[in-house]
């Protein structure tokens, strides 16, 4: 199996402390002020050229933002970001997006390389014809290049930068913002409305069903940037699209903050596919460094028959803090979340997600795989509720946990609520170990010990892989060896 | 060449083998029979290179070079290979995968190519028709719900693949009926050769009629205690263990 083989090749070449993704790209960075007040609000705002509604949404959040404390409810402890202390606006100096490719700066592109990204999404962002996958490249809050606008235009997708969407199609923007995620939700959500940099807005039309699938790669680059993402996707009536999102960051000493918002609306019979591969800096052995990862991600069924799935790989971040949701408002809606967590050295994860039925005869499924090694700790926390008016609501949970060594832990912390006598929903969870036995077979067929853990972890997390889209199959499962180096032996 | 010296060894505190001698010559198959409890499995472990077991004396050699600081998978790369009374399973791990990871490590490690998929393809697949392998138990999770002839069969084809130099077939037999005797025999007699050299362990005659061995050594409390030809296996058959310390229950 060569995505094995590459596993060994990866963690020969790393340690833990020398993160394969810790370096940093010389480019000058435009930054706002440390710290956050009203003025910086209206300073990001002022940069992105944004129009004025936009401006007072901003600052409302910001408003109720500043009546609101960090909840404390998820187990995971860690130290409290200063909000002052941050950079909360960063840009490449270039203010004009590029023309073309070839106005891209080398070292940019030398970025994607190193960070691995697939060989097709290289050849998209060096030009090469006739690859399919379009890249909404962010890089460090602005995105710079975006590819196969043409053809996405064509199918009338539009695949776009928020700010970019803000000037070509505010009455868009203005229509979704804030309908899924509300600008006051929650602590981080309510921050990240007040001082979101950029991300991506996709809408497609009724009927279409995109073309190809869109990939977005996030990149934390500058010192101490909080990253604020916001993501906006929209699919009409009928249609259907599948977005990738994936991310790497550098090594940093200081803990960096990345509170994200996706907000993903289904009209009726529509369908939308959001998967991620997350792997962020973990920080070093000792805990040191890593990024905070505090998002927010939440679907809305909002037309009957509709679906969202999310299918999540979380191998990285420090501290992660994340629960794709899904809001099964249309009747016969379907919500599914399938994920993989594992959580190595010092990581520690409280991830799960909640399926709140609404409508009639809705159905979710939630398959939970966590690993977790070292001395981590791996949360699943997951909510399926059922409202009074969701007769025949289905729900189908399995949450498995795998430990590698005796210092890990893992939860599970279900919440079931139905107040609708009809509503049928199964739990399953099961905890189990990597048996001494299974390696040894393994190895006595000439696996070493990082392949046998590898190909064992797959295994457990097969469910899930398979349900991820080709582009990251391969890369989930290099990313599996490689997350769990240093963990047996 | 596989040479046994002197060998103790201990598993928490307690002697399991107390002094084992033993040389199993290129294109040799030696049975190793014994009542239950005498050290035979354990054996076949310590020569695998399972931890858990203390060597507290002796040595293992295989061509000639002492095996006992290498780890499992490298002792599988130098061509020693161990067919298991248990085969564990690995769930979500479809056969097929495993096989080919497993093929490729090896060659790897044995620094030959790796297989391309389409290649591995064939072997595998022309390998496993000899051995009556079904191409939909590939698909499955590995030895996950296989019935005890099917891990069986398994395990040998897992052994024609890796291509051993040294092949320990530890109680294949047991748990196997008579058509699933004679398929595992008949796969375990096409891999004898003049360059292979085979340890077969068994509690009873009865696999033996199937594959036949050079030599038949009895193990008793950790020690050989006696060595002969085939006919030592028929004897054991008509007398039972019961001189060599197992009730005749």
């Amino acid at each position: 199996m060569a995505a094995v083989k590459e596993t060994i090749e990866h963690v020969k070449e790393i340690d833990v402390d020398k993160y394969k993704y810790g370096f940093s790209t010389d480019i000058e960075m435009v930054k706002a002020p440390k710290g956050l007040n009203e003025d910086i609000v209206r300073f990001i705002s002022e940069k992105k050229g944004e129009p004025e509604w936009m401006l007072e949404w901003r600052l409302d959040a910001f408003e109720r933002w500043k009546t609101m404390s960090e909840p404390d409810w998820a187990k995971v402890s860690y130290k409290k970001p200063d909000f002052q202390d941050l950079y909360y606006y960063a840009a490449p100096k270039s203010t004009e997006g590029p023309k073309s490719l070839d106005e891209v700066d080398p070292e940019l592109l030398e970025t994607y390389a190193k960070l691995g990204i697939p060989l097709k999404e290289q050849e998209v962002l060096a030009g090469v014809e006739g690859a399919r996958v379009a890249v909404d490249a962010v890089f460090d809050s602005v995105s710079v290049v975006t590819t196969f606008k043409k053809e996405l235009a064509e199918a009338g997708v539009i695949f776009c930068s928020i700010s970019e969407a803000l000037k070509e199609h505010p009455e868009l923007v203005k229509k979704y913002l804030g309908t899924v995620v509300p600008k006051s939700d929650n602590f981080y959500a309510t921050l990240n409305s007040a001082v979101f940099s950029d991300g991506s807005f996709v809408y497609i039309p009724p009927g279409v069903r995109c073309p190809m699938e869109l990939s977005t790669y996030f990149r934390i680059n500058e010192m101490n940037t909080g990253q604020f993402e916001r993501t906006l996707v929209i699919a009409d009536k009928g249609s259907y699209v599948s977005y990738l999102e994936g991310c790497t960051a550098p090594m940093r000493d200081e803990n960096q903050l990345h509170a994200a918002v996706v907000e993903l609306v289904a009209l009726e019979d529509a369908e939308i596919k959001y998967s991620t591969v997350q792997n962020w800096y973990p920080g070093n052995k000792e805990g040191k460094g890593g990024v905070y990862n505090f998002v927010t991600k939440r679907g809305d069924c909002r037309g009957d028959n509709s679906k969202i799935s999310w299918t999540q790989v979380e191998t990285g971040s420090a501290v992660t803090w994340k629960y794709p949701s899904c809001i099964l408002r249309g009747d016969n809606s379907q919500g599914e979340f399938y994920s993989i967590a594992i959580s190595n050295g010092m990581q520690q994860v409280d991830s799960g997600t909640k399926m709140v039925h609404l409508g009639k005869n809705t159905s979710s499924r939630i398959i939970s795989k966590g690993i977790s090694a070292g001395k981590s700790s791996n949360t699943y926390r997951g909510l399926v509720s059922a409202h009074k008016k969701a007769s025949n609501a289905r729900n189908f949970t399995q949450c498995d946990s795998l430990l590698i060594g005796d210092q890990c832990s893992a939860h599970t912390v279900p919440y079931i609520e139905a107040k609708n006598s009809s509503a049928t929903f199964e739990h399953e969870a099961t905890t189990s170990k990597i048996s001494d036995d299974q390696m040894f077979y393994a190895q006595a067929r000439g696996l070493n010990e990082e392949e046998a853990v590898a190909l064992i972890v797959n295994g457990f997390a097969r469910e899930v892989i398979q349900k991820l889209p080709m582009e990251f199959m391969a890369e989930t499962q290099k990313l599996i060896g490689i997350s769990l180096e240093g963990s047996v032996g | 060449m596989l040479e046994i010296k002197n060998l103790h060894v201990e598993v928490e505190g307690q002697k399991i083998l107390k002094g084992i001698d033993l040389q199993v010559p290129k294109g040799e198959v030696h049975a190793i029979m014994g009542p239950n409890g005498s050290g035979k499995s354990t054996l076949s472990y310590v020569v695998a290179g399972k931890d858990d077991y203390e060597i507290t004396e002796g040595d293992i050699l295989w061509n000639g070079e002492s095996i006992l600081e290498m780890d499992p998978d490298e002792r599988v790369a130098s061509g020693v290979f161990l067919a298991f009374q248990y085969p564990i399973e690995i769930p979500g791990v479809a056969t097929m995968t495993f096989m080919r990871t497993a093929i490729n490590a090896v060659r790897k490690a044995r620094g030959q190519d790796e297989l391309a998929i389409p290649d591995m393809m064939k072997l595998i697949q022309g390998k496993a028709k000899d051995l009556a392998v079904k191409p939909d138990m590939l698909k499955r999770g590995l030895n996950v719900g296989f019935s005890g002839g099917e891990k069986k069969r398994m395990e040998i084809l897992q052994m024609a693949l890796l291509e051993p130099g040294l092949c320990i077939l530890d109680e294949t037999d047991s748990g196997l009926d008579i058509d699933a005797l004679r398929v595992v025999s008949e796969g375990v007699n096409a891999l004898r050769g003049a360059e292979r050299s085979m340890l077969v362990i068994t509690h009873y005659q009865r696999l033996l009629d199937y594959i036949v061995p050079d030599k038949v050594h009895v193990m008793s409390d950790g020690r050989i205690v006696k060595t002969g030809d085939k006919e030592l296996a028929l004897e054991l058959e008509a007398s039972g263990y019961a001189e060599y310390g197992e009730d005749a229950a």
